[in-house]
């Protein structure tokens, strides 16, 4: 069958099962849109703008685990996206972000709308393209998913000049299967290393599993869950593997790191094994890294090899897919020789109550102003752990990460690496689109939601009943906490009380959607209810005590035990 | 540490740029890079050299393993290995220099490769050093120009590069 390149996309995308692309339009790539006009099954949303579309399709693939789409025109179209990429390359997520071009005769010339798209997102995809004939272009769409996807995911990025749309070639459909010789990775980890790994667990006496994003990519939570019983050891999850372990879990410690719980940071600290799996022992986790777990012997599993002892020297590095290298430890953990040997955890344990008591998390309730850590713990409550909680950058997260706990993967949406503000709207709708039955709450704050507001016309127009909480203290809480504790109080434009912010309960009107407040703490409850029951999109701001820390803190480059707490 | 890395990779457009880039977004230093098509002209062989402790280089090889048109990377440094590079040098060859010239370019057991009225191109092969010290050799008899290439590389003996 002969097909053009606008066809060949087309038919691609659902030989990848594609249902839904975010994009939004423009000269270059008007050839595509004029297919998807005329296709069925496959659903577009417009953004309303080119980061929002790529951060759409980021949620879309971190609840689902699928390949996200989306799709650019030439020069700003793509130069917009690439906060996107940047986000989704930073936190593994898979993702195909397509680009149109200025045609093959013009590249080079400084085209109208021409920008070096390949050359831009070279650092910030896991791979990138620019098709040179239509005869590849088949052949890239199918290695772009496929590398998307598997190993540690990432955004691909494929750059398709104009005139490649409209030229016509032999078109074979295909099952998806690629082969690329050169790239080929580690799915099952070595037998040896793993057993190396068991010894040691053989013999430790005060264990720490660590464990991070790649479990929940690897989707290998149950695995985990089964390890974690079996060994009966203490578990704690990175900002990014939230969800991987059960939050209510009586072996669970909390997230460790710079805004960690005391009793993760000091468990990992005096701990003499510690299990690091899908975790890349960023700076925000360890510390000063002289000081990060220094009585331990490491043992880490990760499907990248340039993520082991990368930061942190490991004594036995087992290079794999997670789901597959637990499933054979799980069998020589379950051992009934192991068990025996096994040395009790008791004292331990009680080593760890000890920290647990410091009840690290307390904050003091208050019944003039609302807490902002009341609003989470509310919401947690009222929707009995089983929301997606989806956010933007800032104190806020924190908050959610430490009051929301999370049961099962993939329903904690937020910008771990790079940190990106204004992630949370358009990840949120991107979620939506992919569970719409789904109760999906965006928490964000009065600096980040106006990152990516015009999302909210998005919103509108696809009917996305996004829940929206901010959390408005009236700063860029975050960067005033730092000013506070470490710039001398000086508060250098991070004050957003003087008029810096819309009235939300006004912005919520003009885009159909319901605006609510709550300035007392007694009202948190019911406009939290209000926000749960009113069907359709949901704005509700609740002004909170404005400078509010977020605690534990590890100030950056201390080791994880000389945290300030409350 | 120095370290000389032979990196076999697809021959596409841009490979080159992938690895380079590598290096100037981690921060790490290429001291030399030489690159060209080998085989069927399908791949090439990129032979580089660099500095930086054995994590930074455990790092670096791994970093350029991951790049998608990567097939092989192998530190030489790790054996025993052979390493050339070329060097062009154009000396001004006045008439009463030129037999001392000739003279020099034998002891390196380089040669000329281009001669005028007014110079010669000499060409050499070998070792950093060898390069070095015919380069000083030739240089109070006033070069005018010089080019030199990266270093390339290979194994001793059975194991491949
Ligand atoms: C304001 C702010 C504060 C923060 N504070 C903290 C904090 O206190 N604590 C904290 O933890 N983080 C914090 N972060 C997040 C931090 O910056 C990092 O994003 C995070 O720690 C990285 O998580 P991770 O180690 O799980 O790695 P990820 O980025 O999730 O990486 C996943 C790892 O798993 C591997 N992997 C992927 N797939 C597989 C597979 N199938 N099998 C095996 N391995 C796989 C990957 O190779 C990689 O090494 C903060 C971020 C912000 C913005
Ligand atoms: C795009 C971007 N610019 C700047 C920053 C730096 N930054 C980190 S947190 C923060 C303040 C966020 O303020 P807000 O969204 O109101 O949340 P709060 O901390 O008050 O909860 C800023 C400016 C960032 N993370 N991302």
């Amino acid at each position: 069958m002969k097909l053009n390149g606008a066809e060949i996309f087309v038919q691609c995308l659902q030989e990848m099962n594609v249902r839904v692309v975010f994009g939004y339009p423009g000269g270059a790539i008007l050839n595509i849109y004029d297919e998807i006009y005329r296709a069925k099954n496959l659903q577009h949303i417009l953004v309303r703008h080119e980061q929002g579309a790529v951060h759409a399709a980021d949620g879309y693939a971190r609840v689902t685990g699928e390949v996200g789409v989306a799709l650019v025109t030439s020069g700003p179209g793509a130069t917009n996206a690439v906060t996107g990429l940047a986000t989704a390359h930073m936190d593994s997520v898979p993702m195909v972000c397509f680009s149109g071009q200025v045609s093959s005769s013009l590249i080079g010339n400084d085209a109208f709308q021409e920008a070096d798209t390949v050359g831009i997102t070279r650092s910030c995809t896991k791979h990138n393209y620019l098709v040179k004939k239509v005869d590849d272009l088949a052949r890239i769409i199918r290695e772009a998913f496929y590398i998307a996807r598997t190993g540690r995911p990432g955004p691909v990025l494929i750059d398709i000049p104009k005139d490649i749309l409209t030229q016509k070639t032999e078109h074979v459909y295909r099952d998806g299967r690629v082969d690329i010789p050169s790239y080929r990775p580690t799915v099952e980890g070595h037998t040896g290393q793993i057993r190396r790994a068991v010894k040691l667990l053989q013999k430790a006496h005060r264990p720490v599993i660590y464990t991070g994003g790649g479990v929940i990519l690897s989707n290998a939570a149950q695995e985990l869950k089964e390890f974690a019983h079996a060994l009966g050891a203490p578990v704690t999850n990175t900002l990014m593997g939230l969800g991987g372990f059960p939050g209510t879990d009586g072996q669970f410690l909390g997230m460790l790191g710079m805004h960690g719980t005391y009793e993760a940071n000091m468990a990992v600290t005096r701990c003499d094994l510690l299990i690091a799996i899908g975790a890349r022992f960023d700076d925000r986790v360890t510390g000063k890294i002289s000081e990060f777990a220094p009585e331990a012997e490491i043992v880490h599993i990760d499907i990248d090899p340039t993520s082991v002892s990368k930061n942190v020297k490991v004594d036995v590095p087992i290079v794999g897919d997670v789901k597959h290298v637990l499933g054979k430890m799980i069998e020589l953990v379950g051992d009934a020789a192991f068990r025996k040997q096994k040395p009790d955890y008791t004292s331990w344990w009680n080593e760890i109550e000890t920290w647990r008591r410091r009840e690290c998390l307390k904050f003091t309730q208050d019944d003039k102003v609302i807490q902002p850590q009341t609003v989470i713990k509310t919401l947690y409550e009222m929707t009995h752990g089983n929301a997606i909680v989806v956010t933007d950058v800032g104190q806020h997260q924190m908050w959610a990460a430490q009051f929301y706990a999370f049961d099962r993967p993939r329903r904690w949406l937020t910008s771990g690496g790079l940190g990106t503000m204004g992630y949370g709207l358009p990840a949120a709708l991107g979620a939506l689109v992919a569970k719409p039955d789904q109760p999906i709450f965006l928490i964000s704050g009065d600096g980040s939601i106006q990152m990516n507001i015009q999302e909210l016309g998005t919103a509108r127009q696809h009917r996305l009943p996004v829940k929206i909480i901010i959390l408005n203290n009236s700063f860029l809480g975050m960067v005033r906490q730092w000013q506070e504790l470490f710039y001398g109080r000086r508060y250098s434009e991070t004050d957003l009380s003087d008029m810096a912010a819309p009235d939300f309960q006004k912005l919520a009107e003009a885009y159909g959607a319901v605006g609510l407040l709550a300035e007392r703490p007694d009202q948190v409850e019911s406009v939290l209810r209000q926000t749960m029951e009113t069907p359709g999109m949901v704005i509700a701001e609740f002004r909170t005590n404005r400078e509010c820390n977020v605690y534990p803190m590890v100030p950056a480059g201390a080791a994880m035990s000389e945290m300030i707490l409350l | 540490m120095r370290h000389v890395l032979s990196v076999l990779v697809n021959n596409e457009p841009g490979v080159l740029t992938r690895v380079s880039g590598l290096f100037s977004a981690r921060g790490f230093n290429i001291e030399s890079l030489s690159v060209a098509p080998v085989g069927d002209g399908t791949s090439s062989r990129i032979t580089m050299v660099s500095h930086g402790d054995s994590q930074i280089t455990e790092q670096i090889t791994k970093q350029l393993n991951k790049l998608i048109p990567v097939i092989r990377v192998v530190d030489l440094t790790d054996g025993p290995h052979v390493e050339r590079e070329l060097m062009l040098i154009k000396v001004a060859a006045e008439r009463d220099m030129r037999a001392e010239i000739m003279r020099i370019a034998d002891i390196f057991r380089s040669r000329v490769v281009d001669a005028t009225q007014v110079s010669f191109i000499i060409e050499v092969t070998g070792g950093s050093e060898k390069l070095d010290a015919c380069l000083a050799m030739l240089s109070p008899l006033g070069v005018v120009e010089m080019v030199r290439t990266g270093k390339v590389a290979m194994s001793r003996g059975e194991k491949r590069t």
